[in-house]
Formats: C-alpha cells, sequence, structure tokens
C-alpha cells in the first residue's frame, strides 16, 4: 500500500472504516440482460 | 528465462470496441454491444468520463491521471474496466 | 448508490429496446394468439409511417426492436423495413412461425448484419403444437429452422408459450434446441388476446407451476424465460435468473400495427394504451410525457399483497394476467403461487372482466380438435 492509503488510516476508525467500505463496494459497472425480458424476444 | 505476462490493466491501451454503441443516461450510461447482445450499465458519470477518454490518452492510468480520479478509487475502476474488457466493451487498442 | 433494477423500475429516457407488432395478418390462428391476431388491419401503419418511427428509434437511441405480429413476414415491405432499421444502427430481432422462410429467404436472412430470429413452436411434436398452433405448423416450424441450420444463420431462438399440455416435455424442447444449436426461451401463458378464452383450460396447474419453478432453477442459465415467471419466486429461497420485473412502461412498450403504444404486448387494451405515433412529438412523446407511463414508473402499491412475506420475490405478479381475469391491478396474480389468485377470481365477476378492444381473428373460426376443449364463438 502507498503512502497516501496509510495516511488515511490515520483518520478515525470509523470513517476510514466508512470509505474503504464505501471504495470497496463502489459498483461502477453492472452487466445485466433484458434478454427475452416479457415482450422482447 | 522468458515468461509471457499479461501486461497488467493499468498499463494496457484500451479502447472502445467499434461495435459498441454508449447512450448517456442521468446516472451514467448504456452501453450496448452489437456483436455479443451484452448490455452494461456504466453506474457512475466518472466511469463514463473515463471511458470516454481513453482514446485521448496512452495507457489506463494516464487516462485516470487525467480524468482526476483520486487512487483510493482506482481499485474500483480497476475493477470496472477488468469486467469491461471481460464482455469485450473494451480492447486493447491496434497501433 | 439505487439498486440498478430500482433504477430501471423509475424508467429509462429512453427504451433499451421495444417490441412492435408489425401487422395484424397471419396465416395462423393460434389458440392463445395475445394481439388476436389473423386479418390485417386497414389502418396499419404505411411504409413511411414506419421510417419515420425508425428514425425516431434512431435518434433516442434505441438499440434494437423486437418485431412482431400477427406474421411479421406477411407485410410486403418486411425486408425494407429490416435494412432501413440496421442501416441506422437499430438491430432487429423478429418473431415468427417461419412459414416464409424458404430457403432463399434464410439465405438472405444470414446475410444481414445485426439479426435475431425467434421461431414460436408449443409443441415437441405435431400433436401437442398443432392443437394450439394449427395443422402444419409444427412441420413449418421445423422446415424453417432446417433452411436457418443450412443457411448457416447461427444462433437462433425457439419460442415457447408453456401450457398444461407441454410442461412436461421442457426436457425435449431443450434437446430440440440443443440439436440444432438454438437457444430455448420459455415464457408464460396471459389471458390476453384469444389466450382469455383458452386461459383456463391451457394455463399450468399449481403443481406444473412448481415443476417449471423446479425446471428453471435447474436449467434457468441456458434458458431464457421473458423474464416471465418471476411470480414462481414465491415458492422457494431462491429467485430465478433474470432481473425478475417488469419492464413496461419503463424499459420497453409496445407499438401495435396501427402505431399504437401500450406498455407491453399483453395489455393491447385502452386502459394501457399510452398514445399513438402518429399524435403530435410521434413516439418520442409518447415514451416520455403519457401519464400512462408516468403512472407506472412510479413506485406500484402493494395493496392486497402487502402482508404477504413473498410480496418481495414475485412482486405481485403480473399486471396483464391480473388484468384480463378482472383482478384489480394490485390484487394477487391470478397464479400466485399462495392460493390467493383463486379467491381473487371468484370475487371478480363478468362485469369487472374487461371486454378485449379489438380483435383481428378471422371470421368463423373452426374449433381445434382434440387437445383443447376450447368453446370458441365469434366475438
Amino acid at each position: 500500500m502507498d503512502e497516501t492509503t496509510v495516511a488515511a488510516e490515520t483518520e478515525t476508525d470509523l470513517s476510514s472504516d466508512v470509505a474503504d467500505a464505501f471504495l470497496d463496494e463502489e459498483l461502477l459497472v453492472e452487466e445485466i440482460s433484458i434478454d427475452g425480458m416479457c415482450g422482447v424476444y | 528465462m522468458t515468461t509471457t505476462t499479461r501486461p497488467r490493466l493499468l498499463d494496457r491501451r484500451l479502447a472502445l470496441h467499434p461495435q459498441v454503441a454508449l447512450r448517456p443516461e442521468p446516472f451514467g450510461a448504456l452501453a450496448y454491444h452489437y456483436g455479443n447482445r451484452k448490455l452494461v450499465f456504466l453506474r457512475h458519470p466518472d466511469i463514463v468520463r473515463v471511458v470516454n477518454s481513453l482514446d485521448e490518452h496512452d495507457t489506463l492510468s494516464d487516462t485516470l491521471r487525467a480524468c482526476d480520479i483520486d487512487e483510493a478509487r482506482w481499485p474500483s475502476f480497476e475493477r470496472a474496466l477488468t469486467s469491461l474488457t471481460a464482455s469485450e466493451m473494451l480492447h486493447d487498442r491496434t497501433g | 448508490m439505487t439498486a440498478l433494477v430500482d433504477q430501471l423500475k423509475g424508467g429509462l429516457d429512453a427504451p433499451i429496446c421495444l417490441t412492435w407488432e408489425l401487422t395484424y395478418a397471419c396465416n395462423l390462428e393460434c389458440v392463445h394468439c395475445l394481439s388476436s391476431s389473423g386479418r390485417r388491419d386497414p389502418r396499419e401503419l404505411t411504409t413511411d409511417e414506419a421510417k419515420a418511427v425508425l428514425d425516431e428509434l434512431q435518434e433516442l437511441q434505441v438499440f434494437y426492436i423486437n418485431i412482431g405480429g400477427g406474421e411479421p413476414m406477411i407485410r410486403r415491405d418486411f425486408f425494407e423495413l429490416l435494412d432501413y432499421s440496421i442501416e441506422r444502427g437499430i438491430g432487429v430481432k423478429f418473431s415468427t412461425n417461419g412459414a416464409f422462410i424458404d430457403a432463399e429467404k434464410a439465405e438472405r436472412l444470414a446475410a444481414m448484419d445485426y439479426l435475431d430470429i425467434q421461431i414460436s413452436l408449443d409443441g415437441t411434436d405435431a400433436v401437442t403444437n398443432d392443437a394450439v398452433r394449427g395443422e402444419g405448423s409444427y412441420d413449418t416450424a421445423i422446415r424453417a429452422m432446417n433452411h436457418l441450420r443450412d443457411a448457416g444463420f447461427g444462433l437462433f431462438k425457439i419460442s415457447v408459450v408453456v401450457t398444461r399440455h407441454n410442461v412436461d416435455q421442457l426436457d425435449e424442447f431443450k434437446a430440440l434446441a440443443d440439436s440444432f444449436g438454438a437457444q430455448l426461451r420459455i415464457t408464460r401463458l396471459r389471458p390476453s388476446g384469444r389466450g382469455a378464452d383458452s386461459w383456463h383450460d391451457l394455463h399450468p396447474t399449481n403443481a406444473q407451476q412448481r415443476q417449471i419453478y423446479e425446471w428453471l432453477l435447474a436449467h434457468g442459465d441456458d434458458v431464457l424465460t421473458g423474464d416471465s415467471f418471476f411470480h414462481l419466486n414465491a415458492l422457494g429461497e431462491e429467485p430465478l435468473p433474470g432481473l425478475n420485473m417488469c419492464g413496461a412502461g419503463r424499459v420497453v412498450c409496445l407499438i401495435d400495427p396501427i402505431g399504437d403504444v401500450y406498455a407491453c404486448p399483453f395489455v393491447i387494451h385502452d386502459e394501457f394504451k399510452a398514445g399513438s405515433v402518429r399524435d403530435e412529438g410521434g413516439f418520442a412523446r409518447v415514451w416520455k410525457s403519457s401519464e400512462l407511463f408516468a403512472e407506472l414508473r412510479e413506485p406500484q402499491s402493494a395493496g392486497a399483497c402487502a402482508s404477504c412475506g413473498s410480496y418481495d420475490a414475485c412482486q405481485g405478479g403480473c399486471m396483464a394476467a391480473k388484468f384480463f381475469v378482472g383482478i384489480p391491478l394490485d390484487g394477487p396474480d391470478p397464479e400466485c403461487v399462495g392460493g390467493h389468485g383463486e379467491a381473487a377470481m371468484l370475487a371478480a365477476s363478468a362485469s369487472t372482466k374487461p371486454r378485449p378492444m379489438m380483435d383481428h381473428s378471422k371470421p368463423a373460426r373452426v374449433a381445434t380438435p382434440d387437445r383443447v376443449p376450447v368453446t370458441i364463438g365469434r366475438r
């Protein structure tokens, strides 16, 4: 891990946990299929 | 000893596949691949910006930097762009 | 970040794709036809009007259209419209009974850029199939599939409406699709169009619904379902593959042969009519501003189903199924796996059951032989 990340982790536990959780969960793309959605062939 | 190692994603020169249409949406964009019929939601404007800027920069890491993406978010972007290459929405630039 | 499905339920600025019934004319008279097709409607969109719609869809960046009918290949401008669409970057998927796919047409279709085909079939043998679709229709469908395969068309779909009489054939349908290298699609029978008459005799029993659910859990990754069985999710812990949501008026919609825009192909009725492409502002205005679609894009009320623990899984089922048996839209699905639909149907009197708005059936239909004891009369 580089220094910027280490610096972030020295903030209060709560906010860095929340920040890390958000980053881990940032789902930027999602593949979906509507193939054969009702009325769709 | 020679090993063929796949360049890591950040070092690759990527481009949107020519058969992909990107349609802006309020939340980001929809990408549809006319060849393999896949449909992908780009769920944040930042990922749309990055995808649209790939051509203007050399490697992916150059693009992320140019788009002002905080390095702390790079893992999420790498995950997203890996997924886009897996679905063939993005491919390696030729030339 | 909002869940993707919730974002879709709120509606998109343009459809991802839409269904377009090109004509009410048909060479067949399937007993369950959702569009009651048979005779062409004289008010059908002209070639120029159809092209104007395609121009609009191009501007909206609709990715592809799902063409059906009636039998779409009956239209004389069928290939002209296909070419016009594909040239403008709008892919075409069409549904056909196969009667007009001969060797020459198969070659022509195989040569086209983005084009997907779906052949309708409702039985793995002529007896089962033809009881619903008419004598000779099984042979016609198989012949079309052979032509497509011989022409090197590539992947096509076989689409099956699941009924009481073919539910035991699911494995055979899969094998048939595999033998052609085709993809199987199974969809739910709705009491729509002529389906209103035959639904009570044709729809799967409760035991058969469980059979379908379990079969889909085992095979669902390979098989398309028209996302039309999500009401079965209430049967178990594991949701079926797919989005499990109704996209009508939010992600997709229907354009009918005379240019009317409906929420979906199963609700061709004034109650679900959003407008017409012939109205001022064309299709775009209807999609963006119609009252009906605005209503559908609001969060839906669970109504009578609110206290049921299964509501999250089944979402109250299908509005078309409810509507045509006379159940209120915030009531249970007629095929509710919890059995709540049966009581609701008993409560629905003949006066609440909607009458079909249009019937393009050919006059003096002949009762179908053997299997389906349906009473058919001129409406």
